[in-house]
């Protein structure tokens, strides 16, 4: 890394070691969590192969389209969130703003769940494993009722990690041990940034290249596990149909848009660190693609495992039919297998239906099996974690999982924590004799206090609040603005000049069209369908309450009356500050006016020239 | 005489086959399920094996119940299916016609469980007596949790790390202040050499390039 000696007069900014950290920085912070816990949840249940033709549609017109972008700006303008803006016009200086707090509100409730993954992996080092088997009741007559009703990975998962409260309402008390790893989350992360770029381009070449390597063995392993193409074949077989619900494109191109990380001021943050001139438009297209081809490539482990889960519970289901059919007719141990199951059925009811009835047999349905899928915390704490107990040397793949899921979080928070980071020096609030690790320091403190509400028993609740509304509307408001900030505020010429400055040719018709009239639109779309379907609903959450007559079913409560005017305040807050400094620079710019001149032009704004070399 | 006695005899096991009989107030039925926990290893079930768990039970008896000398004789079996399951009852030594109080039994099977089960190769799961549920073993609570530990590991690390980086990079600034006030005056060889920054604020005394 290179850095100015202290007296110099200009001051450099920290440039990336070589391209390919770079590369693997914007890989890194575009996947994440959700390439291994979304997108094989989507291609499940909209079709199998048939999902991939929305996606790929909403790949190719909006997201690159968007990458492209802010890559660009980035690089040329070569500030965060904040300067970028203000140079493009200062009416769009709120769109840095707005960027900046949207990280620092999905930075505090995804690092909970990294410390939820922390939790996990430091557990999986116990035989056998904690999440396997029912703890026993207080006077060591039984298990435990709670534990007997739904299942262990469901107990573990409820009581012992979250130990969680009927309702958002009850808020608990501190769970000390979630306090523990979420100070462990963030010191990680801090001892990552303590550097700045030069510590998180190191970091990332095991954070990025890691889950890599993890999925690959998990592919081999899960590909020799039975049942494994069951799974497989559930999930690439596509269902055409599928494709005339607008609710499906609507999902694909949301999940394209939040599965790229753009819209957080990260992307552009790391770019900024980029040489000048430096083809930002191969680096979008490659970003871009791999991100997807690595959402692929997870769901094929991902499906197989889940697949030889759904085999093993319905190989249990048809062994506990078995011995009940054997216990209540007495016939010799193993006579019925779960081959000739269906012989020995069809037999005993031609000879004997009546005491046939009388045997409680339960259904097994494979397909049913198979149908249940989860997303999210439920497919990685549950799900999967379940999976995992049943194959051999479980505590293996239990931390090979965890480290995994770790690292996919881990180096996405970089790009979170960037996006907050970089807009601070910029604005050049910090004195000068302030460390840069101080600052940094003082971020994740304040971030981890703040983040104290996830870990009181009502946590997950509330991070479910944040991921739903935090963490998508303003999104996608904040692109919105950036698409017609550049390409009506910039001006299509000047940005194409831009471009032809840093990579040598000029955007062709395609970038042109979607960025000025595609991508915008697509984005308004979604936008407009997504406020509308969150809004026809009365807003209501799922609850893991004992004490519910369906339990262990989750009890679906509508959220009380001050938690949705929290919501309403975490959707509006971000987003307030983009007509905030428009109106603010505006009433400026007139009172100025008046008494002398001046211009809304972004060329003479005094505030950031001071990187450029023209 | 003989006849007497044959009669005798028989009318004996009769009687004892009457004492036991599926659904005796006072008896157990027994499931074992060889082939499922055994597979390949699964032995026969036949007379002899019927006879060592006969021995086994009565060894219970003996040692966990009240100290009488009970006999292979005093278990009786009966109503054996090819499941393998039957039923069986405890008669008392001192007279056979008298069967022992079920909890007796309950509690001498409770207590000898294990002996039983490693007698047979099997477990709670796969030898079972319908009625009599297994004693669930009491968790193995380790000292420090094992978590504590890994975490402990990590977060040393993590810690130390952290503590090492700030510390070297507060040493470099205070060498980098020292290195700027001796350089005012003198000579520097590796700042202007390495750096592609285009600085006019730094005096350049160095050797090679003369100004």
């Amino acid at each position: 890394i290179e850095t100015a000696p202290p007296d110099s007069g200009v001051e450099e900014r920290p440039k990336w070691d070589n391209k390919f950290q770079y590369l693997l920085t914007c890989i890194g912070f575009a996947v994440g969590l959700g390439n291994v816990w979304r997108f094989p949840y989507l291609c499940q249940i909209y079709g199998g192969g048939a999902f991939l033709i929305p996606y790929m549609i909403a790949l190719v017109f909006e997201g690159i389209p968007l990458l492209y972008l802010e890559l660009a700006i980035g690089q040329r303008l070569r500030m965060g969130s904040i300067g970028v803006w203000n140079s493009i016009s200062p009416l769009l200086g709120g769109l840095g703003i707005a960027s900046m707090l949207v990280s620092f509100l999905v930075g505090l409730f995804y690092n909970t769940i990294l410390a939820w993954v922390l939790w996990y992996f430091f557990h999986s080092f116990q035989n056998p494993l904690p999440w396997s088997q029912c703890p026993l009741n207080d006077n060591l007559t039984g298990f435990n009722v709670e534990c007997v009703k739904s299942t262990p990975s469901n107990y573990f998962w409820y009581r012992e990690t979250l130990n969680i409260t009927p309702d958002i309402e009850t808020n608990g008390s501190l769970n000390w041990w979630m306090v523990v790893c979420l100070a462990s989350a963030w010191s990680i992360l801090y001892i990552c940034f303590i550097k700045g770029i030069s510590s998180i381009g190191k970091a990332m070449y095991v954070t990025a290249t890691f889950p890599y390597l993890v999925l690959t063995i998990f592919l081999i392993r899960a590909l020799t596990l039975p049942g494994a193409a069951d799974g497989l074949l559930y999930l690439f077989t596509p269902d055409w149909e599928v494709l005339k619900n607008p609710q499906v494109w609507l999902d694909a191109a949301t999940q394209i848009f939040f599965s790229l990380s753009v819209a957080f001021g990260g992307l552009i943050a790391f770019s900024s660190y980029n040489a000048e001139k430096n083809n930002c438009e191969r680096d979008a297209v490659l970003v871009g693609v791999i991100n997807s081809a690595t959402s692929i490539y997870a769901s094929i482990p991902i499906f197989s495992i889940l697949g030889f889960k759904a085999n093993t519970a319905y190989n249990s289901c048809m062994k506990e039919n078995i011995l009940a059919l054997t216990n209540h007719f007495e016939f010799s141990d193993q006579n019925i297998t779960v081959d000739n199951y269906d012989h020995w059925v069809e037999y005993l009811n031609r000879t004997s239906s009546g005491e046939l009835t009388r045997v409680d047999l339960k259904p097994c349905d494979l397909q049913e099996f198979l149908d249940q899928s989860a997303s999210g915390t439920g497919l990685a704490f549950i799900v999967f974690t379940e999976a995992v107990v049943e194959m051999p040397g479980s505590q293996i793949w239990a931390i090979l999982f965890f480290i995994m899921l770790f690292s996919l979080g881990l180096s996405s928070m970089f790009g979170q924590i960037e996006g907050v980071l970089t807009p601070i020096n910029d604005l050049k609030v910090v004195p000068k004799w302030i460390p840069h690790e101080l600052v940094t320091g003082v971020v994740c403190l304040i971030s981890f206090l703040t983040a104290l509400i996830f870990t009181q028993g009502s946590g997950n609740y509330w991070v479910e609040v944040f991921n739903s509304y935090v963490g998508s509307v303003p999104l996608l408001i904040i692109a919105f603005f950036e698409l017609t900030g550049v390409a009506y505020g910039r001006g299509m010429k000047t940005f194409s000049e831009d471009i032809y400055f840093m990579t040598g040719k000029r955007p062709n018709i395609f970038w042109k069209a979607c960025w000025m009239v595609i991508s915008p639109l697509m984005l308004l779309v979604v936008l407009v369908a997504y406020v509308v379907i969150q809004a026809q609903k009365h807003p209501s959450y799922p609850t893991w309450n004992p004490a519910y007559d369906l339990f262990p079913k989750t009890e679906d409560k509508p959220y009380p009356d001050w938690v949705f005017a929290i919501i309403i305040l975490l959707c509006v807050l971000p987003v307030i500050s983009i007509p905030l400094v428009a109106i603010y620079r505006l009433i400026c710019s007139r009172i100025k006016k008046s008494g002398g001149h001046v211009d809304l032009n972004p060329n003479s704004n005094d505030q950031i020239n001071s990187n450029h070399r023209f | 005489m003989l006849w007497k006695v044959l009669l005798l005899l028989g009318l004996s096991s009769a009687w004892a086959q009457k004492l036991c009989s599926p659904g005796a107030s006072d008896g157990y039925k027994v499931r074992l399920s060889i082939n499922s926990a055994l597979g390949d290893q699964a032995y026969v079930w036949n007379e002899n094996e019927m006879f060592l768990f006969r021995a086994t039970l009565a060894f219970a008896m003996r040692t966990y119940s009240d100290g009488q000398e009970y006999d292979v004789a005093n278990v009786v079996v009966c109503d054996e299916t090819p499941r393998v399951s039957f039923w069986f009852v405890v008669t008392s030594p001192l007279d056979a016609s008298l069967l022992v109080d079920k909890r007796r039994v309950e509690e001498a099977v409770r207590k000898s469980r294990s002996r039983i089960n490693s007698a047979f190769l099997l477990t709670d799961d796969t030898l079972e007596f319908i009625g009599i549920p297994p004693t669930l073993e009491a968790p193995v609570a380790p000292d420090t949790p094992p978590w504590l530990i890994a975490f402990g590991v990590v977060m040393g690390g993590v810690g130390a790390g952290i503590v090492v980086l700030l510390v070297s990079s507060v040493v470099q600034k205070i060498r980098k202040k020292r290195d700027g006030e001796e350089e005012t005056g003198g000579k520097t060889e590796n700042e202007a050499a390495s750096d592609a920054i285009y600085n006019m604020s730094f005096s350049d005394d160095e050797p090679v390039t003369q100004m």
